[in-house]
């Protein structure tokens, strides 16, 4: 009998010792999803709080007061000041000192006390066009409600159909909820590429690659010894955010662990093939960090991480299908916002495995074409 | 004038109970155009005093003063005059030697119409100016050398200072160094400082200092340091038969510091200016002759007093009837890397429990070879067989046959000594008996027991080597690849070294050795000189020096044969070409 499981345990210590006795490389693995995770989860944020707003106000009247008022005091926006001329208006959206700014006409408050239809001209700044969206929205809403109390105040035809949107999974469509989550996945890809991508470079260069093949260790042993760190690092990190996201940011976790860490040793099987890979490929550390960022970049903007893959272009959505991360984030926010179970994830951790199998059976192929 | 003055300096790295005294308290004059050996064992404070007198670390001392410039205020001032060449000097590999020369005279604010005049003439002194295009990564070892030279030389510096300057030069390469150094010297009044590992290299200076433990343990010319020992030193001649058995014997005879293989004889240096009784058993040798003294005597011997040497025991008498049975068989060998062949041709045997070396040039195929006959790199065309196998195709199992210790001894730098045994340990698949038995071996022959919890990469040099030779050694290797196992390794640690390859081939393993130091060469039972990836002249060492004996040139030396054989061919082959 072959000692393999000795052989690989030896390996996998080995590696792992490797890694966290190297002061240089314990911090890589410790300090930046430290960092990114805060600086995710704090600062990366679709919700609009406080944008500064102008008014120039032609209308002397109380209803005025009262919509602006609405304005003022809603958390997302926030009055900066009154303009007297449209000259003052422009200026401060030109210079930026304000996002958005509205133009009372002065029969505002006349035309709405005699029942009569009347605009509010809302200008946004375009060049921000995703917050100038999102403004524009929340402004509809406010203007909305302040129909609907005019209605109720002064009557008058109620409108015809009227949304009553429930958001499910995330009432207050706190984007927090969706971005952790997706960060758990994003630093688990990180970490786990990081750690495979660079072993068999690192090596090399040391010269240490040579002398484990000059042992009877066989190469489906050594590519073993280098996958299982992977995961070791990969789950342990990955769990790590887990309990941050859930005990720090307060995101509910409604799921099951099971079916998360079926999705986790899927992930990694993928991902860890990927970063072996780029590590049998790699001749330096150089190359092999350069590779990680290949890989990591297109898969954190092809994922849905930040933008939905319905709307990327056909070819692009086909060449998602191919990103790992993409069926992971899915897992994670199934995990944590759906209450969904293990059973629900099967069209996710189906490509996740074969991606992984195929990856790293290119990855045992190009190890051993590379090896001399 | 002197040109470096120091006195009572100290230097200490890390805090607390990490603190480690580099450098202890000491004084010393260089005095100005003047060449200065630094010698001394791994971790004796070389590099540290010549970064200390570039005025790259900070001294505490009552005066240190370089050139006139008092360190470390006028550290800045200072190192526009002086040239530093640190053990590695930082080439930029993707740059040509062209572009190396014009970055360091950009760093160096070398006007531009200066430039061309200083570049021809380096590239002359250097023998590069055919390479002027090729990239410095693609340069053989002692190239790049010459071109770290040649980059630390454009600014014609006052001081130099080189740090093992020759450390893996070949023979050749490494003369041609020395006599662009000598030309600094003679034609540019320039005042040299330098480390080595080489004794030779030593003697050829004005001046010796002997490092050791940050201390000096003496200084002066050569001769002086020698002088001592005169009546010390004697040899015995036409040991032919057996001169390693008999080294090891006479080595473990008391009041004897050093026995060395020299050409067919061994040179012996004693305690007392008393010559060697030899015991009854080797009388039939005959009588050591007394010889003159000279420096590496004197470094042996100071050495001797101050550090504990663990006598390295030869193995009980084995049974050698089947020894004549060829273990390594290579015939007819070629490598080819596109169109270029590294190996040519190559024939050659090894026998069972002979120390068998390959000789050459940096760039020579000595390294492909190996790693061809590891089965770390396929052959383009021949017939491998070590044990009876092509390691590249036999099984894995095949390779519990051999050990390999690779050119800059390969181990887990973030590793503990313990921790990189217990792995290799793990991969040879020793069970956990034997493998305790093994590390226990290993850390008692070794000595690495009080470096048991030190990271390899933080090891001195030479218990790198003796952890890499352990390691290569954990699965008791009938066969063991030795690739520059000494380099840059100090004389005592390579003593030991050989001390070691001795009984480990006296015991039946089969050591294959290549190395730059060619009186190592006089260790091997057999070897195999090559030159531009084809063999030269192969047989015992005697044979080799046959070649070149002449009747002005009686008893040539190793390296003038090495020399005189690969100059004949290369011109031979560059006529051909």
């Amino acid at each position: 009998m072959r000692p393999v499981f000795q052989h690989v345990f030896a390996l996998t210590i080995k590696e792992l010792l490797a890694l966290l006795r190297d002061a240089a490389s314990r911090a890589v693995l410790i300090g930046p999803p430290i960092i990114q995770l805060l600086v995710f989860g704090y600062a990366a944020t679709f919700d609009l709080k406080h944008v500064p707003f102008i008014v120039y106000n032609q209308d002397q009247g109380r209803l005025s007061r009262d919509f602006i008022a609405r304005f003022a005091g809603s958390p997302s926006f926030g009055l900066l000041r009154i303009v007297h001329n449209q000259n003052e208006l422009e200026q401060a959206i030109d210079d930026k000192s304000a996002m958005m700014a509205m133009d009372i006409g002065p029969n505002f408050t006349s035309d709405l006390e005699r029942g009569k239809t009347t605009h509010v001209q809302l200008i946004l700044d375009g060049r921000d066009s995703n917050t100038a969206g999102l403004a524009s929205g929340y402004a509809q809403s406010i203007v909305t409600t302040f129909n609907e109390a005019q209605i109720a105040s002064h009557g008058g035809a109620p409108p015809s159909t009227v949304f009553l949107d429930r958001a499910w999974f995330n009432p207050n469509l706190d984007s927090r909820w969706f971005i952790v989550p997706g960060i758990c996945g994003i630093l688990t890809l990180l970490v786990s590429m990081l750690t495979t991508g660079l072993s068999v470079a690192r090596e090399r260069e040391m010269g240490t690659f040579d002398q484990l093949l000059v042992t009877p260790l066989r190469p489906t042993e050594i590519l073993l010894g280098k996958a299982l760190p992977g995961f070791i690092v990969g789950i342990a990190e990955g769990s790590f955010i887990v309990l941050v996201s859930i005990f720090w940011f307060h995101v509910p976790f409604t799921g099951s662990f099971v079916g998360l860490y079926i999705g986790f040793l899927c992930f990694l099987l993928a991902t860890v093939g990927i970063g072996l890979m780029i590590s049998s490929l790699a001749v330096t550390q150089q190359q092999g960090l350069l590779g990680v960022f290949l890989f990591m970049v297109p898969a954190i903007v092809l994922s849905g991480f930040a933008t939905p893959i319905a709307n990327m272009p056909l070819v692009v959505q086909y060449i998602a299908l191919l990103d790992p991360l993409r069926y992971f984030l899915i897992i994670l926010r199934g995990s944590f916002l759906e209450g969904a179970e293990a059973s629900l994830f099967w069209p996710q951790y189906w490509p996740l495995a074969v991606i992984g199998v195929v990856s790293m059976i290119v990855a045992g192929r190009l190890f051993r074409q590379r090896m001399y | 004038m002197d040109a470096v003055v120091v006195r009572n300096l100290s230097k200490s790295f890390g805090n607390g109970a990490l603190r480690r005294d580099a450098l202890k308290n000491i004084s010393l004059q260089i005095p100005a155009r003047s060449m200065t050996a630094l010698i001394g064992p791994d971790g004796a404070g070389k590099t540290t005093l010549l970064r200390l007198l570039a005025g790259i670390l900070t001294p505490v001392a009552d005066e240190v003063r370089v050139l006139g410039h008092p360190l470390p205020k006028e550290a800045l001032a200072l190192q526009s005059k002086i040239g530093y060449m640190p053990q590695r000097f930082g080439l930029y590999e993707d740059l040509t030697v062209e572009e190396n020369l014009t970055l360091f005279a950009d760093l160096h604010n070398i006007p531009s119409r200066m430039r061309e005049g200083r570049f021809a003439e380096l590239l002359t002194m250097t023998a590069l100016g055919s390479f002027r295009k090729r990239q410095a990564g693609q340069l053989s070892g002692g190239m790049k050398q010459k071109l770290g030279l040649a980059c630390t030389l454009i600014h014609p510096p006052q001081l130099l200072l080189l740090d093992e300057a020759s450390v893996g030069v070949d023979p050749i390469s490494r003369r041609e160094l020395w006599s662009i150094i000598y030309q600094q010297v003679a034609n540019q009044n320039v005042t040299v400082l330098l480390s080595t590992a080489y004794m030779d290299e030593a003697e050829r200076c004005d001046h010796v200092i002997m490092l050791h433990e940050g201390e000096i343990l003496a200084q002066g010319n050569p001769g002086q340091l020698a002088t001592p020992l005169q009546g010390h030193a004697f040899v015995l001649e036409n040991v032919l038969t057996t001169p390693r058995n008999l080294q090891a014997q006479i080595a473990q005879l008391p009041g004897v510091v050093d026995t060395v293989i020299q050409g067919d004889g061994l040179r012996i240096v004693m305690q007392q200016p008393v010559p060697l009784e030899l015991p009854k058993n080797l009388t039939a040798y005959g009588i050591p002759k007394p010889v003159p003294a000279r420096l590496e005597d004197a470094f042996v011997s100071l050495l001797f007093s101050r550090t504990v040497r663990h006598p390295i025991l030869l193995p009980p008498q084995r049974d050698t009837t089947g020894d004549h049975a060829a273990v390594v068989v290579v015939k007819d060998l070629f490598r080819y890397f596109g169109t270029f062949a590294a190996v040519k041709d190559v024939s050659f045997s090894v026998r069972k429990g002979e120390i068998f070396g390959l000789l050459g040039a940096n760039g020579a195929g000595k390294s492909t070879t190996f790693r061809m006959l590891c089965g770390l790199l396929p052959s383009s065309s021949g017939t491998l067989r070590v044990a009876g196998v092509d390691l590249r195709t036999a099984s894995d199992a095949a390779r519990a046959h051999i050990g390999y210790v690779s050119q800059k001894f390969s181990l887990y730098g973030a590793l503990s000594v313990l921790q990189n045994l217990s792995f290799f340990a793990a991969a040879y698949g020793l069970d956990n008996q034997r493998k305790k038995d093994r590390m226990a071996w290993a850390l008692e022959e070794m000595e690495l027991k009080s470096y048991t919890a030190m990271n390899a990469g933080e090891l001195p040099l030479g218990y790198k080597q003796r952890l890499a030779l352990a390691c290569a050694l954990m699965h008791e290797p009938s066969i063991l690849f030795l690739d520059e196992p000494t380099s840059g390794v100090d004389p005592l640690a390579r003593r030991e070294f050989w001390a070691r390859v001795n009984a480990l081939a006296e015991g039946g393993t089969t050591c294959l050795v290549t190395t730059h130091f060619m009186e190592e060469a006089e260790y091997c039972d057999h070897l195999v000189l090559m030159s531009l990836g084809e063999i030269l002249a192969q047989g015992t060492p005697e044979e080799i020096k046959d070649k070149v004996r002449s009747k002005d040139h009686p008893r040539p030396s190793m390296e003038d044969a090495f020399i005189s054989l690969i100059e004949e061919h290369e011109q031979t082959s560059r006529r051909a070409s």
